[in-house]
Parts: structure tokens; sequence; C-alpha cells
């Protein structure tokens, strides 16, 4: 609701025109740190963001953020938390990225402490550390259950209080170029339909993710994919988009709260997972790859809790890849729950007063959303679609995408995860990436001093048309009745298994909808109009889950985040590419990519044990 | 099961605008948004509502249902009998945009005026150093989602419009009290807190309270000790001779 | 007159308030009760007689300071020579003050009495408000002070409770209904006026740091516990207080006989 800031008088297109030296696109955990980087190496930066400051999807993270302080277990560091890193992206990750999240994640947290964060303590009054999924060690720096929540709220106020111009409510639709430089930015304000330009040598994306392209999604609205169209669009390339996450344990009841995420901390508390015979399936789903390190019977799970040294894992908390594919085989053999999820259970295992203090927010979404009280009864749970490994090939010192002066960082940059994201290195990707991405652009934007890239009346006024047609067109189609379409459309045929016949099938589909998306129609005027806001998300949404099913298709191998029923092995060979994703003319095309190679003296980390 | 709900939502901007009628049929287990968002898809595909993450954990969708401020999507249709009309207005506070969506901006103005976090330095090895039992306090206010339903619901400013630029609510005096009781702030804000944001406002009716979706004791954790962190320093003849004789500065009390 | 619910840009609703529940019960409830007891008290505190009965002193009247005390009433002698009205009236004065300025009844009264607000998201009548930053509100303030007197007081009931265990002649060991109001009385005082706010900082909330406190912080902590109830020990000390004086007033007046237990 910034109206006006330190900008420049309107051009020629006649709208209200801005100039920074950075344009942050998304306020969530990745784009804040960004902004507060930019800032303090001596850029102006605006934070363009489509809702409210504050509300960011960062918020619903629950569990962490993961960081080698080595808190709790002294033994943890850096080339720990990167080897678990790999091993639970299955090798694919990006190992440049990967160490330095490793390396920089404990910085990071100090800072936010610094910042204002309070987070839970040991009893020496440091920075207290939780148990994760695929996690060694307790790594995860949390405040109860809701450190997503107070990781946006410190940056929040560190924004604040740096006085970095924040613009709510404002989308983005267009990435503006001169030649093949970022120039500016095409934005309309949500609450007057108004729009707005930012002249900028600099764009930092940091949209997150794509989950509302699903029907089961623990994400929100705002998760559109707008970043990686943007990107897209702008002539960068997106890499591992065939890796969606599924969470294992979503809420599947009531049907209105379908998809919310329940926390793996639960499993990390003693809750465990059934089917409808009782039984503790996942002793049944310990893959090879994690024998060694994982309980294969009851017992030794149940004493792990309480003497970690001498006992494996519970197979609860193998990453969460294998933990959603056992539940999905569970339910699709007949054993789920009355309401189509598999059962976990803490009631029995801990007592009352035991999960009230450890999963307060737990507790109190299962009370008041499902009438269900987590102390005395199971919880019934099922996969949602959580977070997309895949998005922008970035340089991993940098976060520069192929284009120069567009940078991403956080959920819409790939490379780090890898095939598939462990718990709690979300949290720290942002801040680690963030920063980065901010500082660079902020150097990047200093190197080029006062010769700044143009933004072209002609492209402000094509952008402008675009995003107006839906008014003008009649009788065409409801954008709400299309998003549902594409909902369903990428749950049954792009879900957690794939197989080549449905993802062709798929493609056909989403060509269908490509075509009915060209003639929508919105009533109404520019006002707050949210159909509107939806017709002109709606193109980003079916781009980016193109980009999902064609790269799907193409790689033939079950690997983290991507299982081909008719190829349920990963293979050796692929273990070695990335898929690259570019778009020209309107066309999407694909190719392989070698992955970058690690040096010696990482590699010989997977070797000795 | 499912059955047909009748609905009285508010629609209009600021010139004007009325509560229009809609029935929707609606499911079990259902929360006021989702009816809200069926009418967005079916009826009125204008009908501007502000959300995000329909699980409480983002304060996004504040409103008021039958009067009452609440967020949309925790205020459950089994809360209501099914033959019972819901209506739902804008908060009453702050300026409409449209809808059911208002302009909060109030909220964000004074955000900036609270004095930033200014903590001592670091330990040698570069770590802060702070007990569980020092943190706690702060802890529960920082529950806090920004929903500014206490806002809303706050008759200082609700019923009197030009107190808006004196008083920063119950939402910033959790603020103040957290930096007041982190364990390693160095600012005094008793003053600000009195005088700018105007604390003495504040006649702890306990409407914050009551309508806290994160169930944060406003009043009592923080208002009222706010309050008494005021009367240390101008109204306690104790404390103040204390502070002459023992020559300590109040705030250092550790 | 200022804006209020149709202040600038504001949703154009005219109804005061779209609550449907009943929400008027509790301010009204709270009305009746606090009035009763307030004319109850004033005709008490104003008779000056009958509120002393062998062994129980009213605890309207203790403690009994003036010349004008009633004989045997005076366990703390009688330095004030120059009053005439009722003695109750100078030591009233103390838990009335603590009760006015008390952060709970605060809540109650202007709900209540001045219907500023008088329920949640109701309007309220008034076109101007300041709070509690002018005089006479600006006093609310003095609350802390009227609790190191309500200390005092409660020291001086403590006392009386204890006087109680006698028999009408003096003598120890003994206990009737009448002691059994004073001990119950007492002890709710003590609930109500140890889970003040002003207690709960005084005893640790103006601590920064509670670990370096352990002895405080468990106070602080025992006294949070009490302060979370302390809506409910105003009420019920509210009545014990005035069922003791009522069952003095009985006595005395010999409308009832105490019931000797030994």
């Amino acid at each position: 609701m910034t109206d006006t800031s330190p900008g420049s008088p309107t051009s020629g297109h006649g709208f209200e025109t801005h100039a920074y030296d950075v344009v942050v696109i998304g306020a969530g955990g990745a784009g804040l740190r960004a902004a507060v980087a930019a800032h303090d190496a001596g850029a102006r930066v605006a934070i363009v963001c489509k809702s409210l400051l504050g509300k960011a999807h960062t918020v619903m993270a629950e569990g962490g953020i993961a960081a080698a302080m080595g808190n709790v277990y002294p033994d943890d560091n850096w080339q720990v938390h990167f080897r678990d890193t790999m091993r639970g992206g299955k090798m694919l990750n990006n190992w440049r990225m990967a160490q330095l999240h490793a390396q920089e994640a404990p910085k990071r947290v100090l800072e936010l402490e610094e910042w204002g964060a309070l987070f839970d303590r040991t009893t020496d009054g440091l920075i207290s550390q939780r148990d994760f999924g695929g996690h060694r060690y307790a790594r995860l720096a949390h405040v109860g259950d809701r450190t997503g929540l107070e990781m946006i709220r410190t940056l929040q106020q560190r924004v604040v209080e740096l006085g970095i111009d924040v613009y709510m409510e404002c989308t983005v639709t267009d990435l503006l170029r001169d030649g093949d430089q970022v120039s500016g930015a095409f934005a309309y304000w949500r609450e007057s339909g108004r729009f707005l330009v930012f002249q900028t040598p600099t764009v930092v994306l940091a949209t997150g993710g794509i989950g509302k392209s699903y029907q089961v999604t623990s994400n929100s609205w705002e998760y559109t994919g707008d970043g990686h169209a943007l990107a897209l669009r702008t002539g960068a390339s997106l890499i591992n988009m065939e890796f969606v996450q599924f969470h294992p344990t979503g809420m599947v009841w009531p049907p209105s709260v379908r998809g919310i995420l329940v926390t793996e901390s639960v499993c990390g508390d003693g809750g465990v997972l059934r089917n409808s015979e009782g039984k503790r399936f996942m002793f049944d789903n310990i893959p090879e790859f994690f024998r060694a390190e994982t309980a294969d019977n009851e017992e030794e799970a149940d004493r792990w809790y309480d003497d970690k040294r001498n006992n494996r894992r519970p197979p609860e908390l193998l990453p969460r890849d294998e933990v959603a594919r056992a539940i999905n085989s569970e339910i699709k053999a007949g054993r789920g729950s009355p309401h189509g999820g598999v059962f976990l259970d803490i009631a029995s295992r801990r007592d009352a007063a035991f999960i009230r203090r450890r999963l307060p927010s737990m507790y109190h979404q299962f009370k008041e959303l499902a009438d269900v009280d987590i102390t005395a009864e199971p919880m019934e749970v099922g996969p949602t679609c959580h977070y997309v490994m895949g998005g922008v090939e970035v340089d991993a010192d940098t976060g520069a995408s192929t284009v120069e002066g567009l940078y991403a960082a956080g959920e819409v940059a790939g490379g780090m995860h890898g095939s598939n994201r462990l718990g709690g290195n979300s949290l720290s990707d942002l801040l680690v990436f963030g920063r980065r991405a901010g500082l660079n652009a902020a150097y990047y934007a200093g190197r080029m001093g006062s010769a700044r890239p143009a933004v072209s009346d002609q492209a402000v006024k094509a952008a402008a048309e675009h995003a107006l047609a839906p008014f003008t067109d009649e009788g065409g189609e409801n954008p709400y009745t299309i998003q549902k379409d594409l909902q369903d459309l990428m749950q049954r045929l792009v879900g957690i298994i794939r197989k080549k016949e449905e993802l062709e099938e798929s493609l056909t589909e989403l060509q269908s909808l490509n075509r009915r998306a060209e003639n929508l129609t919105v009533e109404g005027h520019r006002q707050y109009n949210p159909g509107w806001h939806l017709a002109l998300d709606l193109p980003n949404m079916l781009r980016v889950s193109e980009c999902i099913a064609r790269a799907a298709l193409v790689r033939e191998e079950s690997r983290g985040g991507h299982t081909r029923d008719d190829f349920p092995k990963p293979s050796e060979e692929w273990g070695t590419l990335n898929l690259v994703l570019t778009e020209s003319g309107g066309e999407i095309s694909i190719k392989e990519q070698p992955l970058p190679v690690m040096p010696g003296e990482l590699r010989q980390l997977f070797e000795e044990k | 099961m499912g059955y047909d709900l009748s609905m009285r939502l508010w629609r209009g901007d600021r010139s004007g605008g009325e509560l229009a009628d809609y029935v929707v049929a609606v499911e079990e287990g259902e929360v006021v948004l989702d009816a809200i968002h069926r009418v967005q898809a079916t009826q009125a595909g204008d009908l501007a509502v502000r959300w995000n993450c329909k699980a409480g954990k983002c304060g996004s969708c504040s409103a008021e249902i039958n009067g009452r401020p609440r967020l949309l999507c925790m205020t459950r249709l089994s809360d209501f009998e099914p033959e019972e009309t819901i209506t739902v207005t804008p908060m009453r506070t702050f300026p409409v945009i449209r809808d059911l969506v208002t302009d909060v901006s109030y909220n964000y103005e004074k955000a900036k005026e609270v004095p930033a976090f200014a903590p001592t330095p670091p330990d040698k090895d570069g770590n802060r150093r702070m007990m569980q039992a020092d943190v706690e306090r702060g802890q529960e206010f920082r529950k806090c989602i920004e929903c500014f339903l206490c806002q809303d619901t706050c008759h200082v400013i609700r019923d009197h419009d030009d107190n808006k630029s004196s008083f920063a609510g119950p939402r910033f005096f959790l603020r103040y009290a957290e930096l007041d009781m982190h364990p390693l702030d160095t600012n005094d804000r008793r003053k600000l807190a009195q005088g700018a944001a105007g604390l003495g406002m504040c006649n702890i009716t306990k409407c914050c309270t009551e309508v806290c979706p994160e169930h944060i004791k406003i009043t009592d954790n923080a208002i009222i000790p706010m309050k008494e962190r005021v009367v240390d320093r101008r109204y306690d003849p104790v404390v103040w001779l204390g502070s002459k004789i023992l020559r300590r500065e109040q705030r250092n009390e550790t | 007159m200022t804006a209020g619910l149709l202040g600038a840009g504001r949703a154009r609703i005219p109804q005061k308030t779209l609550r449907k529940d009943r929400w008027w019960l509790a301010p009204a409830a709270t009305f009746v009760v606090f009035a009763a007891f307030v004319v109850y008290a004033t005709w008490r505190a104003f008779t000056g007689e009958l509120y002393y009965a062998k062994p129980y002193l009213s605890p309207f009247y203790s403690p009994c300071l003036t010349t004008e005390c009633l004989e045997g009433s005076s366990d703390f002698g009688s330095p004030i020579t120059w009053w005439a009205l009722s003695p109750a009236l100078i030591i009233l004065v103390f838990p009335l003050g603590f009760r006015m300025t008390c952060y709970y009844y605060r809540k109650a009264y202007y709900r209540a009495f001045w219907l500023s607000p008088p329920a949640c998201a109701v309007a309220e009548p008034h076109g101007k408000y300041s709070g509690e930053t002018r005089f006479p509100l600006i006093l609310q303030n003095l609350h802390r002070w009227f609790w190191y007197a309500a200390v005092a007081v409660g020291a001086v009931l403590t006392f009386d409770a204890v006087l109680a265990f006698r028999n009408e002649d003096g003598e120890w060991g003994h206990m009737g209904l009448g002691t059994l109001i004073f001990v119950v009385n007492v002890v709710l005082i003590w609930l109500y006026t140890l889970g003040c706010h002003s207690c709960r900082h005084i005893v640790g909330g103006r601590l920064r740091h509670f670990s370096k406190h352990p002895v405080r912080y468990r106070l602080w902590g025992l006294v949070s516990k009490l302060n979370e109830k302390h809506a409910r020990y105003a009420w019920l000390s509210l009545f014990s207080v005035a069922i003791a004086d009522l069952y003095v007033y009985l006595l005395a007046r010999g409308t009832i006989e105490d019931l000797r237990f030994f």
C-alpha cells in the first residue's frame, strides 16, 4: 500500500513508474532475506508481493531450520549436513549449492537471532535443535511447531526497520527486457487494478512454488508458479521440474482442510503410521539405500527415542518421498483409513500433556478444524503436494539465472535439493540463497552504474493489453472452472506415481486446457477482483504444469520426488543428468544436461562411513 | 451431510454497499471460508475476500461473522444451526476496499513506529545465550499471526476514528511488551509505549484477548505488565525512592 | 462527536452491532450485582452500628481506629479522635480504592456502568474517549499503592480471623459458624489480593531475566496461577466480605445466634 516511493515520474506509457536497483518479487523467507542483503549492499530495493507483508507461505513451515550448529550433538558439522542433503536428494543435487547451504546455514540462523527471533533453548542457553527425517543429528533450530512464522516475522521486522519499500498486494505479470538484459517489471495493484512499472536492472525471483496446480496441496492460492513462468518467458531455463515433493502427512478429513500439513515432528516425537489392520507398514517399506541406518523392528525403533546412539531410527522418519510412496501404496491396496488416508497415531504412545506441550499448533489444528483430539485418537493422514524441487537454473554462488539481471532464490530456484528435499532444509535454503541472490543482484546493479537498460513503452503497452484481455473477451471460460480441471488433471495423471500413458494423456489434456484458457472471461471491474487475478495467474499454472509433465515423461526412472510405475528403479545413467526446460516462441523444449561434477574431497565424504 | 446454507455477505466499497443474500450448498466439516469460496466460484466471481493459508496460520481472512471478529478459515459451519443465516461483513474498524477486504495499512504504519530490537553484543564464541525461562514470555507474543482482529475489536479505535493517530493498538502493545521483556534488548520502550503508542488509552476491557485466534493473553500478559512497567517509572514512590537511593538505573533490573 | 463505525472509508453498515447472541447479559448481571453491593455497603458503612458481636468484628469496620468505636472492637487502639462519622469510612477507603483500581474490576465496570464498550464489537455510546490518560482515570495508576494498603488490610483481617477462635468471653480454642465464615473470607481475600496484577509484577513480572532469580520466578509462577483466576476471586471475595458483615450484623442485632461448634 505504498503508493509512492522514490521513483521517477511516469513515462510515455502513462503508468505509475518506480526506479530501483533491485526489485525482489515475493515476500517469503527468500524474498525478505534477499531484500535485506541487497539493502545492506547499498542498493535501492523494492519488495513486490501478492499478499500482505508477513502472510507468505513461509509461515506454514513448522518443523525448523536445518543448520549444523552442533548445539545438541557436537559431532555435527557442515560435512555431515552436506552428506545428508545429498543423500536425501538421491545425489542429484547441485553439489556446490548443497555445500554452501550446509556451510552457511548456522550463520544465517544466528543472524535471525540478532534481529529478534526467539528460538527454543537448550539448557545451556543455546539454540535448541530437533530431530527430523533424513537428518543424522538433531539439527533443526525451532520455535515449537511454528518456526516459519518466527522466521518471517523476524525478517519482516528487519525489513521495516531498514525502511525498505514494500509493494503489498501487487502482482507482477511480466518481466521487461532490453535486449538480453532484464530492464524492469510490469505489475498491477490488486486493490485498485491499476498498473505500475518498475524500472530495474535486476529482479530477484522469490515467488515460491507451484502447489496450487494440484488438488490436494499444503500450498496456498499464491503458489501458482509465477516465478517459474516469468523466468521461462524471459528466456531463463528451469531444471529438475519432474521432482515434486508430496509430503507424506497431510490432513485428509474434513474435505475443507484436505492437504493441510501435519508436521513431521509428530513422528519425531513418537508418532507412528498404521494401516487399517493396525500394522506399522513402514517396516515393510525400507529401501536398500537406507537399510543400514533404519530400525527393522518395533522394539529397536521405540528405543531410539530415548537412546539415539545405540539404536537405529524408526522407518517413519525416512525421507519424505519414501514415506509418501509407502502410504500411497497402502491406500491403493485397500488398507487405508475411512477417509482415504492412513492412521498417524501418537495418542496411544505419548501422554496428553506431552503431546500438547510438544505439538501445540497440531493439537489446535485438529481440534479446531477437524474436531479430532489428537491426544485421544489417531489422525488420518495422506500425501499432499508440498514442494517443488525444480526451479530456475541458477549459478550456485550468485543465484544468477541464465538471463542477465535475473536472479532466483528459495523454492523457485532449482538444484539445491536434487530429487527430494529434506525437511528443515527449506528454511535454511531461503536464508542462505536469499542472501546470496540479494547481494549479487545489488553488486550487479552497482557495477552497471548509471547506464541502465531501458523499458520500452511498447513492451509496457503490450503487457497492459495482455493483462486486460479477460475483460474484453465475452462468452469465454470461467477461470475457476479451468483451475479446478487443471488440479484434477495433475492429481490424476501427474501425481505421486506416474506412467508413460498417463503422462502422455496429461499433455494432451493440458493442450486443450491451454486452448480453453486463451479465452477467459471475468465479471466485474478491476478493483480487487479475484476472478481477474486468477485469470492472470492461470497461464502460469498451466505453463508450469506442462513443464512438470514433460520432464516426468522424459525421465525414465524412479528417484526422489519422481516415481514411474513403468520404471520403478533408479538408473545409474539418469543419476548423472538434469533435465533442462526452456521456452521459445511459446513452445517448451527439453534437453538433458550432465550434473556438475563434485570435487574429490567432497566425494570422499560418501565413501567413508 | 450437505445442506443449503443461507448467507448474507456485505458487498460494496467505500461509496456504499449492502448485505446481499446468497444460498450455497455446503458439506459436512466445512468452514465459513469454504462457503464463501463456493459463492465466489459459482455465483459471484468478483466477490473480494482476502485469504492465504486457510489453516489459521497466516491471519489474512479476518472478518466479522454475525457481528463477531473471527478468522473465516477457523470458523466451522458446525458452530451454527443449519437453518441459521450467517452474516459476514468486513472488519468495521478499517476502511473497506471492496466486499470483505479492508485496508489494514493502519497496522503497517504503526509497526514502523516501534523502535527496533537492539541486542547486546554476542558472547566471544559468536553465540547469544538466553535461557528458556527468559524467552518464554516473548515467545507467547510472537505467536501473533497479525490477523489484526484485536485491532478491529478494540473500541478505542473502532468507535473513535480520531484516536487512530495516537494509539498503536493491542497488536503493538504485544510487540512493545515482547521487546521490553527480551533478555538481550537494550532499549527502554516504556516512555514511548505510554506516550506515542497510547498505552494509557487502553481501559483493559479485554476484547482483544477474547478475539485472539492464537489465544494469546494479550491483556493479562502484555498490556497490564506494560502498564505496570510504566507505573514503575512514573507512579510508584517506592521504586522511585529505590532508584534514587541505590542509584540504580531502572532499566537494568535484571 | 467523533466518527466511529461510520468513520472515514469504513463499510457503510448502519447497525451498531450485528451480534446475535445475548451479549448484554454479562454486563447487565455485573451491573445488578455491583449496584446491589454498593447499596448494601453504603448503608452498612454509614450506619456506624451493629458491627461488632463478640468475638466477631465486621470486616467493614476493621481495624476500628476512632474513639467512636464500640467497646472491645478496637484491637489496635483508638488513635483517631477527631472523626465523628462512622469509623468504617476511614478504613473502607483502602479496600474500596484497591478494588476500584483493580484491573479486573475496571474491565467489569467500564463495560457494565460506562458501556465503554458494553461488549466486544458493540459500539459504545460516547462521542469522545481518552481512556486512562487524564484525570480522574489516570489515578488508576495508583493501583499499586492500594495494593500495598490491601496487604496491610489483609493482615488485619487475618488477625480478626484468628481472634474469632475465641468465645464470647475471650477464651481461646473455640469456634463457631462465624469463625468459619471469617476464615473462608480471609482466605478468599488473600487469594484475591495475591493474585493481583500489581503483585504479579512486583514479585517477578518486572524482571528481565527470570533465570537469574529462581525464587522470584517461582513466586511469579504461583502468582500467575492465581492471577488467571483473578476475576473469580474478585467476585467470591466480594460476596464473602458482604456475607461476613451481614452475619455480624444479624448477630449484633440479635436476629440469629452464632452456631457454636466447640
